[in-house]
């Protein structure tokens, strides 16, 4: 897709010394006009054409930039240094692309904030359609983007920023959830980047730990929703619509990671996943490993409080539903989906009464819609069975 | 995340002398300052990328329901108690509760009889979301 040399091209234009918003901006309207011409698909079609068009594009947005700094003042424009450099090789492309992205996840930025600006800058999209994604008006987003821009104009990026805080906005990105309606698939996009930038750092086992964390659970979407849009939890899942090439695809890229023996969060996650994939029912799940994966996870990320629930899970399915009941209760009640926790564990334990209660008390403070109607309706069944002499 | 800001009809602190009169009592400019701030709201709301939706109400509504099979809708109202009514909405996509919170109080420091602000009680309700990907 023509829009993936975004990255690469805003990073070729700030290495010639454009300013970063001004260049981004150029770089859109670059785009645009690409699409025009041949259409988005026009990289997947030809192997010889992404080094043409990458040039292209270079080309039209550094001329485009020149045009908007000449219009918006003369004098600005001979304060630019342009830098006659050959063309770049990979290692300088690769260099970009993490220039860009760690400049778009910049930690002074919020995470939604970074999340739309990594959409625009990287992975090319429109004002109009991040906008749509995330069902604000496009007018909004346009602010949003300009002001990101405007906070990650004034700090300093001679060298490629942190990892760890492009790793971070593009899970935070992915777990956006499914977006329902058309536009925008936030999942695949984050994806998408998540290969880009693993690509760039190939010695870094986190960023491989992310994609393949990502492609572990995006192999499971069509399970996850029933026909009625109502979410299936894992236990309940239809495996046989899990997408099996995605799966093996990512416990590929998971092995070659924990080869490095470099063990991080993502790495702990990913493999996690990796467990309850590999298990063709849920009766078969590994929960053994899968224990030992989170008390890993929680020396490496001690605050992490979704693992910590998790965990008592686990510990209630490998050490019984009481062990995991004492697991939980060493835990703060007041944290979200600690009722829900609880509720799968009274029933585990064969409390459904107790059960039942956890579960509509969890609904009440559930945040997402498609988890509260689930919750609603474990208790519903349980108080159904409860019912039924 | 997103949250809903409702205007009622519902004034400001009990027992205080803030916008308890109603709006025909007001001048003109009075409530032309007050149109003029909710505008600035949205714009300022906008201008950080936070601003979603807005509308004002109008005060005439009514209560409907289903009448059953083959029966017209049945309606109640005008509605008892002018507190309850809602006047309008505005709903904003920020970064936290707290700057849902300080919206919301940005919304109900609108001027009202006096020039004065009105302290307005502002009902903020949260959006149920997308679920997480990863559990």
């Amino acid at each position: 897709m023509i829009r993936e040399l975004a990255g690469q091209v805003l990073g070729v234009l700030v290495r010639r010394g454009a300013d970063f918003a001004a260049a981004e901006d150029a770089v859109q309207d670059a785009l645009v006009e690409a699409v025009r011409r041949w259409g988005s698909g026009v990289v997947d079609d030809d192997g010889d054409r992404p080094d043409d068009l990458k040039a292209w594009l270079v080309t039209v947005a550094w001329r485009k930039f020149l045009d908007a700094r000449r219009a918006a003042s003369a004098r600005a424009l001979r304060e630019v240094k342009v830098s006659l450099e050959p063309p770049s090789g990979p290692a300088e492309q690769a260099d970009d692309t993490l220039l860009i992205l760690s400049r778009c996840c910049h930690p002074a930025l919020t995470p939604a904030s970074a999340i739309a600006l990594t959409l625009r800058a990287v992975g090319g999209l429109t004002t109009a359609q991040i906008a749509r994604a995330f069902l604000v008006p496009e007018a909004t987003m346009a602010q949003r983007i300009s002001r990101a821009k405007r906070t990650v104009s004034g700090e300093r990026f001679e060298a490629p920023g942190d990892v760890t805080a492009v790793l971070r906005v593009l899970y935070l990105m992915f777990n956006e959830g499914f977006m329902t309606g058309p536009g925008v698939d936030l999942a695949a996009e984050a994806i998408r980047l998540a290969r880009q930038l693993a690509a760039v750092v190939p010695d870094d086992p986190e960023a491989a730990g992310l994609l393949a964390l990502m492609l572990l659970h995006h192999a499971r979407r069509a399970a996850r929703f029933d026909a009625g849009g109502e979410l299936v939890p894992l236990d309940r899942q239809d495996r046989s619509l899990w997408d099996t090439a995605m799966i093996a695809e990512g416990v590929g890229i998971l092995q070659r990671a924990l080869s490095r023996d470099l063990l991080g969060e993502y790495q702990a996650q990913a493999a996690i996943a990796a467990l309850h994939d590999d298990a063709a029912t849920a009766a078969e799940t590994d929960w053994p490993q899968i224990l030992e994966w989170y008390d890993e996870l929680l020396v490496l990320a001690p605050g992490n409080r979704v693992a910590e629930l998790n965990r008592a899970i686990a510990v209630g399915h490998v050490d019984g539903a009481y062990a995991g009941l004492r697991a939980l209760e060493a835990l703060d009640a007041g944290l979200p989906r600690y009722d829900a926790a609880a509720a799968y564990l009274r029933e585990l334990a064969g409390e459904r009464a107790e059960a039942a209660r956890r579960y509509a008390a969890a609904a009440e403070a559930a945040v997402s819609g498609a988890e509260r109607t689930h919750l609603l309706k474990q208790a519903a069944r349980l108080n159904e069975d409860l019912a039924t002499p | 995340m997103k949250y809903l800001l409702l205007k009622h009809y519902r004034g400001g602190p009990e027992g205080q002398d803030y916008g308890t009169a109603p709006m025909e009592e007001w001048t003109p400019e009075e409530i032309s300052a007050h149109i003029a701030f909710m505008r600035k709201v949205a714009d300022d709301l906008r201008e950080r990328g936070e601003y979603v939706d807005g509308q004002a109400l109008s005060p005439e509504g009514t209560f409907v329901r289903y009448g059953g099979e083959g029966r017209p809708p049945v309606t109640d109202g005008p509605f008892a108690e002018t507190k309850d009514l809602i006047a309008g909405w505005m709903v904003v996509d920020v970064d936290s509760e707290e700057r849902a919170h300080e919206a919301a109080a940005y919304l109900s420091s609108a001027p009202g009889k006096g020039g004065k602000p009105l302290y307005e009680w502002i009902e903020v309700r949260p959006f149920l979301t997308e679920p997480s990907v990863v559990e």
